[in-house]
């Protein structure tokens, strides 16, 4: 059905046009049925005998209230199935459909961001023999490979390998995966918007996150507000900026000095009293983490106990991690062996040092930027959404 | 003992002898750091709700209840009457001690009653109950933005959306977890 229309938009049509409707047979009513397709519901007048939750295609004429049949055909068996509660049909329609429209729109903004910067979109493999080292991320692994291989935790050794053609700067949307990780922000499989620039560091790429969400804000919701989990938030540039230890001090009165030694108490500390006041009303970056949590971020140039590392926050929810990027060989694996031994320490699996991106680093790359944004939880903040299964089609436990 | 990744909805255990019931969980996880679970508690004596937050290695007391099936067989004025099915013993609950669940008891309704060192302290409904539809406008004039629905009271007086195609007097199958309709049932006669 080609000249189809929807059903929400029937409202508008002037009546005596003749129209077309798809959709499902929602219920039956005296001298008709009801039909349902992705934008709403429309009366439809007819004599033809229609089950209740078969699709029908049905042409006729549009009075102003209803739809008078002149033909209806059944294209599919009906049964009131569709409705039960745990049905795809009851889960994917309404709200989250109207999410994943808006999935669509983050999605094709972030694209047209990056590539007005001039980036190179790329698109480098999931399945790694080396997915990260980071103590606190456990990988998924892969068989059939012939060896072994784990399905990336984030794309970023391939990414900065690319870095050494002395590119402008790459940008890629996919999945990232993470072991064990399901909650209301979490899913083991995400969407990942990761980039980095050359010739750039962590203030060029806080910028690109401040423009890029502002105008993610602005296509959703017409301004620089979004609803939050809890409470809106605005993010309009320039977003709050602050430290690790002023965040520590501000909100849970302990120095950062009293808890970074112990990664349990730095942690704790973050998770229960830091991350909640973050973001509140006002997009943040917390910035200058500790050099012990530099990961893959260098040290600041004037301070050797911090790093250049920030993420980004919004009503409390962590939405990216971002570096002015280590690119010094020597250093970048003496952090990837002390993570080793730390994750055997843990009883965690000890994963290879990914040598061709070590190789890369000695060939040298440009001093750049990068970040790693959740575009789930970008979508759950612009929406609304109290819980990630809401902006994803299929939860891990759905598929 | 449980652990961590044990801790979900309605879990009981035990927090200084007292126990406490799991009304809700989350996984909370900064991208580079620990995970923990922040839930919370309800106390299953006095009905408090308290916040605790578990790491990963941590675990938790189950708290030991004595679990007993009884048939809810009607309301006498504010209580519920329920019978041990083993022993013929009845027992008298409140409505305030039943909280939600009133909406879920159908007389002669199987359901698991909690006893913590001896005194009954809630109800655990089947996780699915059918029940009559006592009104709903018939047709069309439901939210029309999802999954079609429209309002419908059920014989125990619960209040339910369900979809546009259900009429009065039919029975349906309801969730209790969620309080949400589950599908319709035809009953053979």
């Amino acid at each position: 059905m080609q000249d189809r229309s929807a059903a929400r938009e029937l409202a508008a049509r002037k009546a005596g046009t003749a129209v077309c409707l798809a959709g499902r047979v929602v219920a039956r009513t005296e001298g008709g049925f009801t039909l349902q397709d992705d934008t709403g519901c429309a009366q439809c007048r007819s004599n033809t005998e229609v089950s209740v939750g078969a699709f029908v295609c049905v042409r006729g004429s549009w009075d102003g209230s209803q739809l008078s049949a002149a033909s209806v055909e059944q294209v599919s068996a009906g049964s009131d199935r569709f409705m039960r509660g745990d049905s795809d049909f009851s889960q994917l329609m309404g709200k989250r459909l109207s999410n994943l429209r808006a999935r669509h729109t983050v999605l094709q903004t972030a694209r047209a961001f990056f590539d007005e910067q001039g980036l190179l979109e790329v698109d480098t493999p999931a399945i790694v023999p080396c997915p990260g080292l980071d103590v606190h991320l456990d990988a998924i692994e892969v068989l059939g490979m012939g060896a072994p291989r784990w399905l990336h935790t984030s794309p970023e050794y391939q990414m900065k390998r690319l870095l050494c053609t002395g590119l402008p700067g790459v940008y890629q949307l996919g999945k990232a995966f993470r072991r064990g990780e399901r909650g209301k922000l979490h899913e083991p499989e995400f969407t990942m918007l990761e980039w980095y620039r050359s010739f750039a560091g962590a203030t060029e790429v806080m910028r690109d996150t401040e423009a890029l969400v502002a105008r993610v804000g602005k296509q959703l919701t017409g301004g620089s507000a979004l609803p939050g989990m809890q409470q809106p938030v605005d993010v309009a540039a320039p977003w709050e900026r602050i430290s690790v230890a002023d965040a520590f001090t501000r909100y849970a009165g302990v120095t950062l000095e009293s808890v970074v030694h112990d990664d349990d108490k730095f942690y704790r500390v973050l998770v229960e009293k830091v991350e909640p006041e973050l973001g509140r009303g006002r997009a943040t970056f917390l910035t200058h983490y500790p050099a012990r949590m530099a990961s893959l971020a260098r040290l600041s140039p004037g301070d050797a106990n911090s790093a250049e590392r920030f993420e980004a926050y919004l009503d409390g929810v962590e939405l990216c991690n971002g570096f002015s990027e280590l690119t010094d060989a020597g250093e970048q694996r003496r952090r990837l062996q002390a993570d080793q031994a730390l994750r055997g320490k843990l009883g965690r699996s000890v994963y290879p040092i990914d040598e061709r991106f070590m190789s890369a680093l000695d060939d040298g790359i440009p001093p750049s930027g990068g970040n790693a944004l959740g575009i789930d939880r970008l979508l759950m903040v612009a929406l609304g959404a109290k819980q990630i299964d809401e902006v994803v089609a299929f939860t891990c436990a759905r598929v | 003992m449980y652990d961590f990744s044990q801790i979900k909805k309605n879990l009981k255990v035990k927090l200084d002898g007292v126990p406490f019931n799991v009304v809700d969980f989350q996984f909370v996880k900064p991208g580079k750091g620990n995970a923990f679970t922040r839930t919370k508690l309800r106390n299953m004596l006095t009905g408090a709700v308290i916040e605790r937050t578990f790491k990963q290695h941590e675990k938790l007391e189950p708290a030991d209840m004595d679990d007993r099936q009884m048939q809810f067989l009607y309301k006498e004025g504010d209580s519920y009457v329920f019978m041990d099915t083993s022993s013929y013993d009845q027992l008298h609950l409140s409505a305030e001690q039943l909280g939600e669940n009133t909406g879920y008891l159908i007389d002669n309704t199987n359901v698991d009653v909690l006893f913590f060192n001896g005194q009954p302290i809630g109800v655990t409904p089947p996780t699915f109950v059918l029940m009559k539809v006592i009104r709903t406008e018939p047709g069309f004039k439901g939210d029309t933005s999802g999954g079609a629905m429209k309002p419908a009271t059920m014989e125990t007086g619960l209040a339910v959306n369900v979809p546009l195609f259900i009429n009065e007097g039919e029975t349906l199958k309801i969730d209790t977890r969620t309080g949400e309709y589950a599908e319709r049932v035809n009953i053979k006669k």
